[in-house]
């Protein structure tokens, strides 16, 4: 593999998301010209979203600087790499159940921690992790009693172990990352794994 | 002490990492506002044959394509407990509504590799439905 086409696979990753934003912005001016009500409707939908949103990015980005500046590579491959045991995916289910706000909140840190050497199925066990609300306990409890609740809860738990475990044996993902972790980026040149 | 050339190294690599990411997030925060001004998730769940036996199925597509925040899913999943949905159909709607997200599918796909974000929504999406039934045996019926 050549320098030159991955500085312009960079290129185009750095530039990608702003391209995402503006067919995003043409898909509101296209939808503005069959019904304005809509996008009125979803532009104040936005900002709303957009003012929750804020004080989760600043924690997000926090832990990001954080994590660049103290996190060693080689404590994070051993307590959330692949081989991290047990104590992964306890630590991976109680941050997930633990973490607020949306989900894409945190895909800037969790690219920088795989990054770093976390495997992809903890990845996924933090993500499906996160299904499980405590905030919203009481009202789930409200709407459809103690004992679904509980159930419900019981089985988040397990099912985003079963999630991760999935993961790392369809996907590949984590073979994948210990390749590129091990500097071997020329045998799964053309898989996007980051 | 923490060197100030190590600061300036993780600033920058937090700087790098919020531009490209920044916009990602922007636009699938848009995209769902339209989505969900759109096509709101009770529309579709009303289309949808809810009580059906593939209930579960669709509940948890409704729940994939959704983008709100999760409370509208209890809304709206003790909206169809009214109209007889199963416990199972309401449970995969939940379940999908916070583990399945088709709408930042993008953002995922960017960040964390197109391989990964398919992969997840994906095992997540057909867990969904696997826990559903599985709830609905624990819990024969809801309080």
């Amino acid at each position: 593999m050549t320098g030159t086409p991955r500085t312009a696979k960079d290129f185009a990753r750095a530039l990608g998301g702003w391209f995402f934003l503006i067919a995003v912005a043409g898909l509101y001016g296209l939808a503005a010209l069959f019904d304005p009500a809509v996008v009125g409707e979803a532009l104040s939908s936005f900002e709303s979203l957009v003012v929750r949103i804020v004080p989760i990015l600043v924690l997000v980005f926090g832990l990001l600087f954080l994590a660049s500046l103290f996190l060693d590579r080689k404590w994070l491959v051993r307590h959330l790499g692949k081989a991290s045991g047990f104590g992964g995916w306890i630590l991976t289910v109680a941050c997930g159940i633990l973490s607020a706000g949306p989900l894409y909140a945190w895909y800037p840190l969790l690219g920088e921690l795989k990054q770093k050497g976390m495997s992809g199925a903890l990845i996924a066990t933090f993500l499906y992790s996160r299904a499980l609300k405590l905030p919203l306990l009481p009202m789930m409890v409200h709407y459809f009693g103690v004992r679904y609740t509980v159930a419900l809860s019981v089985c988040i738990i397990l099912f985003s172990v079963l999630s991760g475990l999935l993961m790392g044996r369809l996907s590949g993902i984590d073979v994948l990352g210990t390749r590129r972790a091990i500097g071997d980026e020329d045998r799964d040149c053309g898989n996007n794994t980051r | 002490m923490i060197r100030r050339a190590k600061v300036a190294k993780a600033a920058k690599r937090t700087l790098v990492t919020f531009t490209r990411t920044f916009p990602i997030v922007l636009g699938v925060l848009a995209l769902a506002s339209l989505v969900t001004a759109a096509i709101p998730p009770q529309s579709i769940s009303e289309a949808l044959p809810m009580e059906s036996v593939l209930g579960p199925v669709f509940g948890a597509l409704v729940g994939s394509v959704a983008a709100g925040h999760p409370l509208t899913s209890y809304v709206l999943a003790g909206e169809l407990t009214s109209a007889r949905a199963s416990l199972a159909t309401i449970t995969a709607l939940i379940v999908s509504w916070v583990t399945v997200g088709i709408v930042h599918l993008p953002a995922e796909a960017a960040i964390l590799g197109t391989r990964f974000a398919l992969w997840r929504n994906a095992i997540s999406f057909v867990l969904a439905i696997v826990m559903a039934y599985v709830v609905a045996l624990l819990v024969p019926a809801v309080s």
